[in-house]
């Protein structure tokens, strides 16, 4: 689904990604972890699309096709979701609009007609019932005044209503308390499937209790240095990240 | 001064049929007085301090004069549908005169009092006398001296004690003349505890050069509370002065929203004086594109002990617009726990679009709470980005949030069919943006 072939990204002249490689098939989930600035969210925007930043070398090839020529909306139309590590407040624009025009522009480019108000309504109700999440928060504007965990609740509700194929969720798991950690997971894995796969970018061996990856692997100062079954993960909550970064340098 | 000025002397005698109240000495004198002031100072430039951004000389090409009461035109009414609505109090001045065909007051509750000014004029000039020219600094600038001179008509409100209006009241301006001049004075007065809703609609059958003057005196008794909307939505040739200059008793309560989407060159001044405890909250919005130029000139006096004072004025300006906010707040030396907040955002959507801000705080007490805050800037790019990583293309991500920017002002208009109706012209600012609608909360 996604090969990401020797990726070197750098912002206004800084290298970050120093030559990453990744291989996700469909249907799998990897776990990205690493220390606190070591690239991860650079590589989760770059994948979305997000301006500003040069890729100096390497490839991404999502599902054939070359991800890096795609404009960030053709992206997200092709199947690609970014649940952001911030999601962004956006005064005046109702969530429940957002939905139906990211979900409707999703399939006129598929070529369907846009889904009427009925189905709408019921496919939104079903979902939200899914991270039980309040309907009174459709009708507020996107995030605006909502706490940190509501924020993340609301990404993982985007995204189960546009139904990606390729999902990144950039530190979902922050901030949510254990109850909201369950559903966010709860709603995370009842996406899982043969054609859907998942990029998670996480802290927490705690959220991949919940999540179980097929594949953990270490980002540290901008490139892959371990990757893993899910047992690396534990290794990492036992002795932390120095050990990697010293064999890396090494 | 001017050529103009003169000249608006000169033709001044020829219009003395259409004006009201001749058999009034104070008021002949008062317009007199008005004259000789205009035809020496002539209109406002923007050599005056208050008037350094506004550049109103374009004004002057032309002499703009009132229809002779034979000449106004019968309008089919049909023509302001979209500007009807129901359940209110409709009055219509037709190039600023009283449309009594197009009006319709029935049902008025027998005490309170409605009219033209014309008819106030006519049937009760002392009630009038008592208030005219005693909000409004009548020695201010030209703009005033030219409307106390040239006024033909305006409304009158008075409202007793304890009346609280269900109904609102909506007067509808409307010019249908390219190069009239549509000059109104009205007087609003709210007794103790009374309260109103009114609102009042600019807007053209033409888009020639016209000129409007407004001066609206708004005196609002003890305890009493008036929601003022207005929606200018002159012709884009159109030139449009507005004043509204209010006093607040102990306690009254002035909430004001003002939107201007029309006219080449605009003026909005509102000045208040507010009294003990007296609460105001101004809000604007103004929307400009080509080469339209936008003033808000707000001036708030605290002159009593603890008034609050809330003001949010938002501008959107695309290809070579200039929006001007000019708000200034003085705290005099009594108001004590003066509680003050004025925020002025722009938006700018084209690189040749400009925008003015000047806040001006004046503090001579010294236990008061004052803020304010002014942006001026483009859309977000991390909220477009995020929009875009959720299917939607830049240009209509870029669409909606900057009809987000404007909604949140819309949101604030406390009067649901008013709010139905500016929303409608907001929308049609917008053609290109059929669904725009659905974006609305
Ligand atoms: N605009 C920028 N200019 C310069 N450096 C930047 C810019 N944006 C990000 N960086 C740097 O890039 C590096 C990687 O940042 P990134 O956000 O990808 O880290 P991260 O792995 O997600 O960290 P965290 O775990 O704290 O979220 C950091 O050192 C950061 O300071
Ligand atoms: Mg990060």
């Amino acid at each position: 689904m996604l090969t990401i072939e020797n990726l070197h990204v750098s912002i206004e002249d800084k290298q970050i990604l120093k030559g990453i490689n990744l291989e996700v098939k469909a249907g799998e989930v990897h776990a990205i972890m690493g220390p606190n600035g070591s690239g991860k969210s650079t590589l989760s925007h770059i994948l979305a699309g997000k301006p500003g930043y040069t890729v100096t070398q390497g490839s991404i090839t999502y599902l054939g096709k070359d991800l890096l020529e795609m404009d960030p909306e053709i992206r997200a139309r092709e199947g690609v979701f970014l649940a952001f590590q911030y999601p962004v407040e956006i005064p005046g624009v109702s969530n429940i609009y957002l939905l139906k025009a990211a979900l409707n522009a999703i399939r006129k480019h598929h070529g369907l007609d846009e889904a009427d108000a009925m189905d709408f309504l019921k496919i939104i109700k079903q979902k939200t019932a899914l991270v039980e999440m309040d309907q009174e928060f459709l009708y507020r504007s996107v995030n605006q005044g909502f706490s940190g965990g509501e924020k993340k609740r609301n990404e993982i509700l985007q995204m189960a209503v546009l139904e990606p194929k390729l999902c990144i969720l950039d530190e979902t798991d922050s901030g949510l308390d254990i109850d909201a950690l369950k559903v966010v997971a709860n709603g995370v894995n009842s996406l899982r499937s043969p054609e859907r796969s998942f990029v998670m970018i996480t802290h927490y061996q705690r959220l991949l209790d919940y999540i179980k990856p097929d594949y953990v692997h270490v980002l540290a100062d901008g490139k892959i240095v371990r990757s893993g079954g899910p047992e690396l993960a534990l290794e990492l909550e036992e002795k932390g990240y120095s050990w990697l970064e010293e064999q890396a340098v090494a | 001064m001017g050529i103009q000025s003169n000249q608006y002397v000169s033709e001044y005698q020829d219009f003395n049929d259409i004006f009201p109240g001749q058999q009034l000495p104070w008021l002949n004198q008062l317009r007199k007085a008005a004259l000789a002031s205009f035809s020496k100072q002539g209109f406002p430039s923007s050599k005056d301090e208050e008037w350094r951004y506004v550049n109103f000389s374009a004004i002057e090409k032309k002499v703009f004069l009132p229809k002779s009461a034979e000449a106004i035109p019968e309008i089919d009414k049909k023509l302001i549908e979209p500007y009807q609505i129901e359940n209110c109090f409709n009055m219509v001045f037709l190039n600023g005169r009283f449309s009594e065909q197009l009006s319709d007051i029935s049902g008025l509750p027998s005490r309170v009092q409605l009219c033209s000014m014309v008819h106030a004029l006519q049937y009760f000039p002392e009630q009038v006398s008592e208030y005219f020219g005693k909000a409004v600094d009548t020695e201010d600038h030209g703009f005033i001296h030219f409307n106390s001179a040239w006024f033909a008509d305006g409304w009158f409100l008075k409202l007793p004690e304890n009346i609280r209006l269900d109904k609102p009241i909506h007067i509808i301006h409307v010019a249908s003349d390219p190069e009239v001049l549509a000059a109104t004075r009205n007087i609003i007065v709210i007794d103790k505890n009374a309260r109103v809703d009114l609102f009042e609609s600019y807007t053209s059958l033409t888009d020639g050069a016209y000129l409007t003057t407004a001066v609206n005196e708004i005196f609002i008794d003890e305890n009493a509370e008036v929601y003022f909307c207005k929606l200018q939505n002159e012709s884009e040739k159109a030139f449009h002065f507005s004043g509204i200059y209010v006093n607040q008793e102990q306690e009254a309560k002035f909430n004001h929203d003002v939107f201007s989407f029309g006219s080449q060159t605009s003026r909005n001044e509102v000045n208040t004086d507010l009294g003990y405890a007296a609460e105001c909250c101004l809000n604007g919005l103004y929307l400009g594109r080509k080469k339209q130029v936008m003033d808000n000139h707000t001036r708030i006096h605290h002159r009593m002990p603890n008034a609050i004072s809330r003001e949010t004025y938002k501008g959107i300006l695309d290809q070579r617009a200039r929006g001007i906010f000019q708000g200034r707040v003085i705290v005099h030396q009594d108001a004590q726990k003066t509680d003050s907040e004025m925020n002025n955002k722009n938006l700018l959507l084209s690189e040749d679009a400009e925008a003015d801000t000047k806040p001006q705080l004046e503090i001579y007490a010294d236990d008061v709470k004052c803020a304010h805050g002014v942006t001026v800037g483009q859309l977000d790019e991390t909220s477009i980005f995020y929009l875009q990583t959720r299917s939607i293309d830049r240009e209509t991500a870029e669409n909606m949030l900057t009809f987000a920017f404007a909604n949140e002002m819309i949101e604030k208009i406390q009067q649901n069919h008013f709010r139905a109706l500016v929303l409608e012209q907001l929308l049609a600012r917008f053609p290109q943006m059929e669904i725009r609608k659905e974006w609305v909360l």
